[in-house]
């Protein structure tokens, strides 16, 4: 009984967790649908993005906003962080993946590469900013008092603002991807990269964009994280990074929609085995539901959308 | 060409037997007895990867399980004490059945789907190892099995980095053979066919489900062989030994030396093992630095640093 009680709430922390994995799996599913690499990097760039909003929520309660209205500093840390992070993964797809390509490597090459530079940037954080964890003051933002009562389930401001801002840049990206004319070169590219170069399309600065777009997400995620567990740390990027990746597989990777199905649905998943097995086991639930789906169905829950899929 | 090549292989074989000698200190020999260790270890993912072309990267999990199998067996825990060449080959014949058990489900997969549930495994792995010691107590939890006995032969038990440097390289030497009359094995021919076109391989008679399934047994063995070496070299094995991280620097260690070579592989150890300890001096930079010449070799040696010869191909490319 006490369980069926606290599912609901349960489900809530769930759904919260599962859109940010979802906003961190799109840069893994944009990057892979283009490039069929795992960039493993990509969890160390919203770790990233969670120190830049750290360092610039901190400077602003010393400087008491800087005269900036309250409701501004939301945006404010995740215009920051998205900027930061975007030019960090451009940076990184430049110099780390793009020489190796070009070459002609195999498949193993760049995923190496960028297992370098997660350990590199891992390191250079850790280096810079301390081991020790940094702490968000979040309750300065979004007070603990600050919550809606919807049928017994208490839904505090912070988790409706994560939520909706998940939410709210998953469908930019995704108006940007399917109404745009950028967008419709990357989804050129990723259907067929030959032809698309043949059509005119430029196909660096397409993976540019690319890596830019869904760098800037992981680090928006990074914001919210650290909002919402308050205490971050150089190593956050590894577990997030690997759930994330996870859910995009779950979804069925280069799929955009999937990505954040599959985001919401380990979520979902997690906060069940929380509920009804035990908190140990959350990841052990969410990795064997994973290799279920992939066993029964190895395209995902909505199909891969990749460059010669069966080509391997 | 042979003769020359056999030339090297015995000059290389004398050096290793020397070393330990000539070493200036216990801390050497230490980190050769590792990479001696971890080269036996990436000998077994080299099956997989190198030769039949399927990417694993939880392979760190037949690791643990060969450690966790050793460290119950012999050891105060359940108060089994099995002697050492008895204990070898049960757990080398249970982590081959794990290899199988979970090669079996996943082999319909292709490229990077397989190396995702391989992912999973892993770390479903890890956590079984830390989590397992309730309701009954299998592997004490985070806290791992201690008091190991040392591997003994003959009523000598082995204590010095010295003895298990010997030790580790007859092991290595083993397990090297072993993957040399493999590699050119009909069942390595079979593997080498799946890697370069499994529909081709398939056409021309060879049961690839079946081959992938040797592929997985045969690495998840050498891997179990390693973790009971592991084992018994620390006296105490953690959950922590068993990190998503060692796959990756397992699997580094395959790519970096040249996938699909025996020597590269080797190489590959000894590069990995030895680079950070070389930066030691840097002490909290050895990891960035190690980061860094990831990605430089990387770049600069796309195929790794010995391509073998007839393999131009890298795995699932």
């Amino acid at each position: 009984m006490d369980m069926i009680q606290m599912l609901p709430q349960q489900l809530v922390f769930g759904l919260a967790l599962g859109a940010v994995y979802g906003l961190i799996a799109l840069g893994y599913t944009m990057v892979y649908g283009i490039l069929l690499m795992i960039n493993f990097a990509h969890g160390e760039l919203f770790m990233i993005g969670a120190y830049v909003g750290w360092a610039v929520l901190t400077w602003l309660i010393n400087a008491q906003l800087g005269g900036l209205h309250p409701i501004w500093v939301l945006p404010m840390l995740l215009l920051m962080a998205m900027s930061v992070t975007g030019v960090l993964g451009v940076a990184l797809e430049r110099f780390a993946y793009r020489p190796l390509y070009t070459r002609g490597a195999t498949r193993l090459g760049p995923l190496i590469s960028a297992v370098g530079a997660s350990i590199f940037l891992q390191n250079a954080v850790m280096l810079t900013q301390g081991a020790r964890m940094k702490v968000y003051m979040t309750s300065l933002l979004f007070p603990r008092n600050w919550y809606v009562n919807i049928a017994g389930v208490r839904i505090s401001a912070l988790v409706l603002v994560m939520i909706s801002v998940a939410l709210l840049l998953m469908w930019l990206l995704n108006t940007f991807v399917q109404r745009t004319t950028l967008g419709r070169c990357i989804r050129s590219v990723a259907e067929d990269r030959e032809a698309a170069a043949i059509m005119g399309v430029n196909v660096r600065q397409v993976i540019s964009l690319t890596f830019l777009l869904g760098s800037a997400l992981g680090g928006a995620a990074g914001v919210l994280v650290g909002l919402y567990y308050t205490q971050i740390d150089f190593f956050m990027g590894y577990s997030a990074g690997l759930k994330a990746f996870t859910a995009a597989v779950l979804g069925g990777i280069g799929n955009l929609k999937g990505a954040m199905l599959g985001g919401l649905m380990l979520g979902v998943i997690e906060s069940l085995a929380v509920t009804f097995i035990n908190p140990a086991y959350r990841d052990v639930v969410a990795f064997a539901v994973l290799i279920l789906v992939l066993v029964f169905r190895p395209t995902g829950l909505l199909g891969e959308s990749v460059p010669h899929a069966n080509k391997v | 060409m042979m003769p020359k090549r056999i030339l090297l292989a015995v000059a290389l074989g004398l050096i290793a037997i020397i070393a330990p000698l000539i070493a200036p200190n216990d801390y050497i020999v230490g980190t050769l007895a590792r990479i001696c260790l971890y080269a036996t270890l990436a000998l077994g993912l080299n099956i997989v990867v190198g030769f039949a072309g399927l990417l694993d990267i939880g392979y760190v999990a037949f690791f643990g399980i060969g450690s966790y199998i050793y460290a119950l067996l012999c050891s105060p825990h359940f108060g089994l004490h099995l002697p050492f060449l008895l204990a070898l080959p049960i757990v080398v014949v249970a982590t081959a059945l794990c290899g199988i058990l979970i090669g079996a489900p996943t082999l319909r997969l292709g490229g990077d789907y397989l190396a995702i549930v391989t992912l999973g495994f892993g770390e479903i792995t890890y956590l079984l190892l830390l989590n397992l010691d309730r309701p009954v107590n299998i592997t004490n939890g985070p806290s791992g099995i201690i008091g190991i006995d040392p591997p003994a032969v003959l009523g000598y038990a082995a204590s010095s980095n010295t003895q298990y440097y010997y030790l580790f390289l007859a092991m290595l030497a083993l397990v090297l053979v072993a993957s040399r009359r493999l590699q050119h094995s009909r069942i390595g021919w079979a593997w080498q066919a799946i890697r370069e076109d499994e529909l081709a391989a398939r056409t021309m008679g060879i049961n690839t489900m079946v081959a992938k399934l040797q592929a997985f047994a045969v690495g998840a063995s050498f891997a179990g062989f390693a973790g009971a070496l592991l084992a018994s070299w620390q006296r105490s094995v953690f959950p922590e030994n068993f990190l998503f991280t060692e796959s990756i620097n397992v699997l580094a260690m395959v790519i970096i030396g040249g996938m699909g070579s025996l020597a590269g592989v080797i190489l590959g150890a000894a590069i990995i093992v030895a680079l950070p300890e070389i930066f030691r001096e840097f002490l909290s930079y050895r990891l960035l630095v190690f980061g860094l010449m990831l990605m430089v070799l990387m770049i600069f040696r796309p195929q790794g640093i010995l391509v073998p010869r007839g393999a131009r191909r890298g795995a699932t490319q």
